[in-house]
């Protein structure tokens, strides 16, 4: 037993043992954990305290240049938003600013009201008379301005005055009459010897204390209108042709006359009726056409008539050619005789000749027309193609009767120079020996015998012409047109047939023959202004009084036109005709400048060769030698021949896209048509399908409902997209003008006014 | 109209310019006008208040116009489909048919105009509709039936199904398809981009499809 309890003793005690030795290894254990723990816990102080070391010895720069950094970039981009910002704010300023210029600019359009009116009792066409009226009104004040500004007024100021130089005095023979109204109306006297006239100018190569060149100026001037008006001229013609959606497509007749016949413009019952039964023909005539184009009339008779109606016009046109040139030839025998002792028919007869021929000439070819039968489209484009030979040939065939002056005169000043030798030989006569270098002897200008002056004469005549015109054009609106209508008006009571709807009745306003005239007498402007530069002025003046008077006219004594043809389709004529013009009345100019020597006595160019001879004497003089060099060489015909060669062929290749444009537009058109008529087979495949699934009476709505509903889609297709696309693919979605930025097109290009987002389209279209 | 221009504010006013198509002093104007058509005590707030189509009527511009009533009802928000027209209906109007719009807004709406029944094409009906608005509204003026079929079959060809069939026979008659380049899939009618395709082309269209107050 006592074994047994000394072993339970001994196992107890080993069990205590190794409970003793367990816990005191977890003692260790845990001791060790609390250690290592404490050392993790110093080592972590320890690199905690390193790092704050760190910190503080690194920490500060770090945390400058982070923050510098920061800063930097915070404030570049500030910056950046900033001058966004102001970018934006001020485009938005500038776009106010234009804003407000514009509703400047349009206030300041004269005229406006009363072209409105009149739009609204006639209707477009009428008024377009008017706008193109307002439009060379614009163009002869900027013509006047530069004749006014540069060559009128510096000659005033600057130059010698009147009675200092032989060509600035009234000569002594013509001082009694000088200021008479008769001679001053016929631009003479002290009106010929003034600054409207070329004679006058002196040939001083520079005036004044500015050192203002002269003849230099008035050279350029000249050339510079010319230049100007081309410019002007093309430029219109250009957005015209591109309102016109380039080109002269005649295949929609009938659509255009149904959707766009209507004129919102016409305010007026009265119009509006007039309106109406002028659509209604149309639309008659236009059925009536379409079935008769068929039938076969008596060609034969036709064209013997049509021949016989040319026959008469060129018979007239002829005729007053013939009539021109001998009334001119006239008034030079009686200027050789002397203009005393004719009366005044005689004075004025060759202007008068020329009005009257211009008004009856284009009844006469009315009359004419009426035999050849013609479609009115047709027969109106004969009517103006007549017209315009007639006033072309009148007016050229004056400028040849002009050239045979110019000629005489020339002869007349070769004597009139011989005469001078003697005349001043005779002034020495007897007081000083001959060959010695005496101060010449004090004469009075007015006693210098003078040479003839052509180039005055040539601007004299012009300025005649043009005076005469608008004197007759006012007597005819007065006449024609308001005599006839206050007649047509109070007697019609007394009178045995309706005056108002039969014979007379009240006169209609001719839109063609009024702008023909108005285009005429630009051409004659253009011709006469380098030798008279009044001749701009006197057009302003004539313009403007030419307005209210026909404003008036046409207010009171026309009514609107039965048939209306609409002047927009021949706004393009009329430019081209301007154009035309424009190119003809320059040559004559041109000719006398390069081919005909300056008068030796009066004008800026007097003593030289040629007029143009003033550019080559500015270059030597004015301009640094090297570059006379390269003029020179530019005008060499080695270099100007390549390159007529090379625009001659771009005109070539221009043609040539232009060909292919329109075919590729054609071929368009054509996948446009097979694509719908896929369409249509395929819903119509489709419904069958549907059809005989669900066997129920079909409707006939669905097929047209499904492509309708594919249009529809397209047409809304554009509200869809995102802003890039349609910005990018150019389409002008049509959204709602009323909110800022439509909901679906942020950049849509019908919002007049927003501004950043028009920027931001420029820019995205030119980067895409 | 240096008096109606303290009645509308200035905001309201460079807002107005912004939005439309037209200058300062053609909304003064317009203000003036559309409160002459407004009673004497509503004359203040004329920039909220509604105008009856009747009253619009009796402008001069629109007076004369055979469309009168299809522009009232296309430009008219009104909610209770009276055709009533507020200030901003009415600028909107102004805005369209003034000179500076683009010729694609103006054909849009020159299309709604036409489409009198609204549907959003113009079919047989509406063609037909037009051209008695166009001829006017007395009897010999009107347009027979039988010109009025061949008018509009040279607009779109002969119909296939859709309301009566031409019993005339004119088909026979008809020139080759003068006019059919209006309809270029040939669906019988004319959808929107058709009717802008044939208007673009007109050179009459922007200046006739204009009013001025």
């Amino acid at each position: 037993e006592r074994e047994r309890e000394n072993e339970e003793e001994k196992d107890v005690k080993e069990k205590k043992r190794k409970k003793k030795k367990k816990e005191k290894e977890k003692e260790k254990e845990k001791k060790k954990k609390k250690k290592k723990k404490k050392k993790k816990k110093e080592k972590e102080k320890e690199k905690e305290r390193k790092r704050k070391r760190k910190r503080k010895k690194i920490g500060k720069k770090e945390r400058v240049t982070l923050a510098q950094g920061i800063n930097v970039h915070l404030g570049t981009e500030m910056m950046v938003w900033f001058l966004f910002f102001l970018f934006c704010d001020s485009f938005q300023k500038w776009m106010k600013f234009q804003r407000d210029f514009e509703n400047f600019k349009t206030a300041c359009i004269p005229w406006e009201m009363k072209i409105k009116e009149i739009e609204s009792h006639f209707g477009s066409s009428v008024a377009s008379y008017f706008i193109f009226l307002r439009w060379m009104y614009g163009i002869n004040m900027i013509l006047f301005g530069l004749t006014f500004g540069l060559v009128m007024v510096p000659e005033a100021l600057m130059g010698k005055p009147y009675g200092s130089l032989p060509r600035k005095t009234v000569p002594r023979a013509e001082e009694a009459t000088a200021m008479n109204f008769a001679t001053l109306w016929d631009f003479s006297g002290f009106a010929q010897y003034s600054v409207l006239f070329y004679g006058y100018y002196n040939n001083q190569r520079t005036i004044g204390w500015l050192k203002f060149r002269m003849p230099l100026s008035y050279f350029l001037v000249g050339v510079g209108s010319i230049g100007y008006s081309f410019m002007i001229v093309t430029r219109t013609m250009a957005k015209n042709a591109n309102d016109d959606g380039g080109g002269d497509d005649t295949s929609f007749n009938f659509s255009w006359k149904m959707f766009t016949s209507w004129d919102y413009l016409i305010g007026n019952p009265e119009t509006a009726d007039n309106k109406f039964a002028s659509i209604t023909t149309s639309f008659k005539e236009a059925i009536v056409e379409e079935q008769e184009s068929r039938k076969e009339e008596n060609i034969h008779l036709t064209r013997f008539l049509r021949v016989l109606a040319n026959f008469l016009a060129l018979c007239t046109l002829a005729g007053s050619g013939y009539l021109i040139f001998f009334v001119v030839r006239r008034s030079q025998q009686f200027a050789l005789e002397g203009l005393e002792n004719y009366g005044w028919w005689e004075r004025n007869e060759v202007n008068t000749v020329m009005s009257l021929l211009g008004m009856f000439c284009p009844t006469l070819f009315d009359v004419i027309s009426s035999l050849e039968n013609y479609h009115p489209r047709i027969a109106l484009r004969w009517q103006l193609g007549r017209i315009f030979a007639l006033f072309l040939g009148n007016l050229y065939t004056f400028i040849i009767a002009l050239m045979d002056e110019i000629n005489l005169k020339l002869e007349e000043e070769k004597i009139v120079k011989y005469n001078m030798t003697i005349w001043e030989a005779s002034l020495y006569n007897g007081t000083i020996p001959e060959n010695s270098t005496a101060p010449p002897i004090q004469v009075d200008p007015a006693d210098v015998p003078r040479g003839p002056c052509w180039e005055t004469m040539v601007g004299q005549e012009f300025v005649r012409l043009t005076v005469s015109d608008m004197m007759t054009t006012y007597i005819t609106i007065l006449i024609g047109d308001f005599l006839r209508a206050v007649f047509v008006r109070f007697f019609n009571y007394c009178w045995c047939w309706d005056l108002e709807y039969g014979f007379p009745s009240y006169s209609e306003f001719d839109i063609s023959g009024n702008v023909l005239g108005l285009i005429f007498n630009q051409g004659m402007i253009w011709m006469g202004s380098f030798y008279a530069p009044c001749l701009p002025a006197i057009n302003v003046f004539r313009l403007h009084t030419s307005m209210y008077l026909q404003c008036w006219a046409v207010m009171c004594c026309n009514v609107p036109q039965e048939r209306v043809f609409k002047a927009s389709r021949s706004n393009n004529f009329y430019m081209a005709m301007l154009l035309f013009i424009l190119f003809l009345s320059t040559l004559p100019a041109v000719y006398t400048i390069v081919s005909i020597p300056p008068s030796f006595d009066c004008g800026p160019f007097s003593g030289k060769t040629r007029m143009f001879e003033v550019i080559s004497e500015t270059l030597e003089h004015d301009f640094p030698s090297w570059f006379g060099k390269v003029f020179g060489y530019a005008s060499n015909p080695g270099l100007i021949l390549p390159f007529i060669l090379l625009m001659v062929l771009s005109i070539y290749y221009l043609n040539a896209t232009s060909k292919s444009y329109k075919e590729a537009n054609l071929e368009l058109k054509k996948k446009l048509q097979s694509q719908a008529e896929e369409n249509k087979r395929r819903n119509k495949q489709k419904a069958q399908k549907s059809n005989e699934q669900e066997e129920n009476p079909f409707e006939t709505e669905p097929p047209p409902a499904k492509p309708k509903g594919d249009k529809q889609d397209e047409s809304t297709a554009n509200k869809g997209k995102n802003w890039f696309e349609c910005l990018v693919m150019g389409n002008s979605c049509v959204c709602d003008p009323r909110l800022p930025h439509c909901l679906d097109c942020f950049l849509c290009s019908n919002h007049p006014h927003n501004a950043e987002s028009q920027v931001l389209a420029y820019f995205l279209r030119w980067l895409v | 109209m240096g008096g109606s221009a303290s009645l509308i504010p200035r905001d309201l006013l460079s807002e107005y310019q912004e939005l439309t198509f037209l200058s300062k002093q053609e909304i003064l104007l317009a203000y003036k006008r559309f409160s002459e058509l407004l009673p004497k005590e509503e004359r203040e707030n004329a920039c909220s208040a509604r105008v009856p189509k009747s009253q619009i009527l009796t402008l001069p511009e629109l007076r004369a116009n055979p469309f009168q009533h299809q522009i009232c009802h296309v430009f008219s928000t009104s909610e209770s489909g009276d055709d009533s027209m507020s200030f901003e209906d009415f600028l909107d109007m102004l805005s369209v048919f003034s000179d500076s719009a683009t010729s694609d807004i103006k054909s849009h709406y020159a299309f709604r105009i036409f489409d009198f029944d609204n549907d959003g094409i113009l079919d047989r009906k509406d063609l037909e509709q037009l051209v008695n608005c166009l001829t006017g509204q007395g009897e010999e003026s009107q347009l027979s039936s039988a010109e009025m079929e061949q008018l509009i079959q040279n607009v779109r060809p002969a119909g296939q199904g859709m309301g009566t069939a031409p019993g005339t026979g004119l088909s026979a008659h008809l020139p080759p398809q003068i006019l059919e380049e209006s309809d270029i899939d040939k669906d019988g009618t004319i959808n929107l981009s058709e009717f802008q395709h044939v208007v673009s082309r007109s050179p009459d269209f922007a200046s006739s499809f204009k009013i001025v107050l």
